[in-house]
């Protein structure tokens, strides 16, 4: 039986458990910093750990834990969208643009925004791309979708191949680093955080109705919800969240895959709780991941896409192998 | 009347399923669509039910078109039943049932206690009182189709659209299923509109049937008399045979 008693206090144990996640990154790292001192530096304490904290971890933890919101809350949504409990925030090839685009910035040496900048162009055109082809004849049908998507991110991945091999050999490290996803180059977390928010409120008060997709889009028609424009609003929600993360940190993988699923095995398929839950959770994860990428072999720095990928395939093949 | 058409004309590309079809369903009125594989039986059915548009003529549904009435009002009034069973992500046979419950409940409202009973209650008339904590996808089909049932039931419409009802039940809930919508028919004066494969339970369980030939042609009427061997071979293509129950109290139809 759904309630919003249990929800809320499902949600409130995530909210302590993100926050947690941010205060081990805050502590945590080359210099490790006693609790004091950032509780201190939080406060305002103009310390040596204040100029650690303000300028380097939390910047980089916050937008951690952005792109990780929004990657599981864009795979729960595509999973919906398509039906598919195998759907991930790539699948419909949004990170495969974002790639192209940001790629593409790199090999012809922009700098700064460009990066970004292109990136999220590049995202914009794959979900406009595979919105208009799989439109074409007024379907839509998520078999139609799937394979168009599937289709365009294999494109892009041939584009990105491409690049990769007239890339001069000094670029190659970086757009390496980008495609694994890393969350080094993150600096201003605000973009991400707002677009999660954003998301997260412009998903929520579909949050039931999206329950009933997964009986059927003519059953949930009959039931009263409008499915055509919902999936429409479903997919430019989840599209925009993924192009925030991926445009932050490049292409962080499993993140969108794993966590809702591990959510749906711990607390249920109820899109109402599921969504914000994938938010907090996903978002911790990645903090965690994040902090592991930066201080297990110190002072190289792990992509945390390798990170997230290492821990999200066992994990992955082991709910897999319990169905 | 609870549902009516006038002059409906349904095609499904260029198949006509039935043209300009006049049928009425009161309150307390059980109809039977009948006819062969491909016949249009579904598309009809989803039709009436305003999920596709109809080709030509007009459809009420509580004396109002589906466009005045909206998706939501729709909802309240007519229900339909799946002729086909996806669950795609696991969740338990009261959830599903609950899902029925969705047009009585506010954007940001939760299921209630009182929904829970009415849910239960659905349950406990498919016989499935046992089973609400069990997760659908573990179900045998027999039980995830009366699981549908029973969210359909939950969804409390004056009509009931249904398409195959009796699909992987077995006899005894076939009628058990058939004996509740009468039952739900005479005391609760609610519509049904089902899609049948057995003649034999439209004579003995609807009062009137609609035979859809599959060239657009259709007959509708009370089934004893819209029921006969002449029209079955038609609408069959089988030889069908009208016999009678050893104590004379009832005739059936077997197939030659």
């Amino acid at each position: 039986m759904p309630s919003r008693r249990r929800a809320l206090v499902v949600l409130l144990v995530l909210a302590l458990a993100a926050l947690a996640s941010l205060a081990a990154a805050l502590a945590v790292g080359s210099l490790v910093l006693p609790v004091g001192d950032v509780l201190a530096a939080l406060a305002g304490d103009d310390n040596m750990a204040h100029a650690v904290i303000f300028d380097l971890r939390l910047p980089r933890a916050l937008a951690a834990f952005g792109c990780g919101g929004l990657l599981a809350l864009a795979g729960a949504l595509m999973q919906v969208l398509l039906r598919n409990p195998l759907a991930d925030p790539y699948v419909l090839g949004i990170s495969g643009g974002a790639g192209v685009g940001a790629l593409t910035a790199m090999l012809l040496g922009f700098a700064g925004l460009g990066v970004p900048g292109l990136a999220f162009v590049g995202a914009l055109a794959a979900m406009l791309l595979v919105f208009g082809l799989a439109h074409g004849d007024g379907s839509w049908t998520q078999t139609r979708l799937l394979l168009t998507g599937v289709v365009v991110a294999a494109g892009c991945g041939a584009l990105v191949a491409l690049i990769l091999t007239l890339a001069p050999e000094q670029k190659i490290q970086g757009m390496l680093f980008w495609l694994m996803g890393d969350l080094s180059q993150a600096v201003d977390p605000l973009p991400a955080l707002a677009v999660l928010v954003g998301a997260l409120l412009a998903a929520l008060p579909f949050a039931r109705e999206l329950n009933l997709l997964a009986r059927g889009f003519d059953t949930a028609l009959a039931l009263g919800v409008a499915v055509p424009l919902l999936r429409r609003v479903i997919y430019v929600v989840a599209s925009l969240a993924t192009a925030a993360a991926v445009t932050t940190a490049g292409s962080i993988g499993f993140v969108g895959l794993i966590v809702p699923h591990l959510l749906r095995l711990a607390v249920g398929n109820d899109q109402r709780l599921l969504l914000p839950a994938s938010v907090l959770a996903g978002g911790s994860l990645l903090v965690v991941a994040d902090t592991a990428a930066r201080t297990i072999v110190a002072p190289i720095q792990l992509p945390v896409g390798v990170l997230t990928a290492l821990i999200g395939v066992p994990v992955f093949l082991f709910l897999l192998n319990r169905k | 009347m609870i549902l009516e058409t006038r002059r409906l004309s349904v095609s499904i590309g260029p198949h006509q399923i039935c043209r300009d079809l006049d049928l009425m369903v009161a309150a307390g009125e059980r109809l039977a669509i009948l006819g062969r594989n491909g016949a249009g039986k579904s598309t009809l059915l989803a039709t009436l039910a305003g999920l596709r548009p109809a080709d030509g003529g007009e459809l009420f549904v509580a004396g109002q078109s589906y466009a005045d009435l909206g998706l939501r009002s729709a909802a309240r009034i007519r229900s339909w039943l799946a002729q086909d069973r996806s669950d795609p992500f696991a969740s338990t046979v009261l959830e599903t049932v609950l899902t029925g419950r969705h047009p009585h409940l506010s954007r940001w409202s939760w299921e209630s206690p009182s929904d829970a009973r009415i849910a239960r209650a659905a349950l406990a008339d498919m016989n499935l009182a046992d089973l609400e904590h069990r997760e659908v996808r573990t179900l045998s089909g027999g039980e995830r189709q009366r699981v549908a049932i029973a969210a359909l039931l939950a969804q409390q419409t004056r009509l009931c659209l249904l398409d195959e009802p009796l699909a992987h039940l077995d006899l005894n809930h076939q009628v058990a299923t058939l004996e509740l919508m009468t039952r739900r028919a005479r005391s609760d004066g609610l519509g049904f509109v089902m899609v049948l494969h057995d003649p034999n339970f439209a004579l003995r369980f609807c009062d009137r049937a609609l035979l859809l030939f599959g060239d657009g042609s259709h007959i509708a009427g009370p089934v004893t008399e819209v029921i006969d061997e002449g029209r079955l071979l038609r609408l069959y293509g089988h030889p069908m045979r009208r016999a009678t129950t050893a104590d004379g109290a009832r005739s059936v139809f077997i197939p030659e």
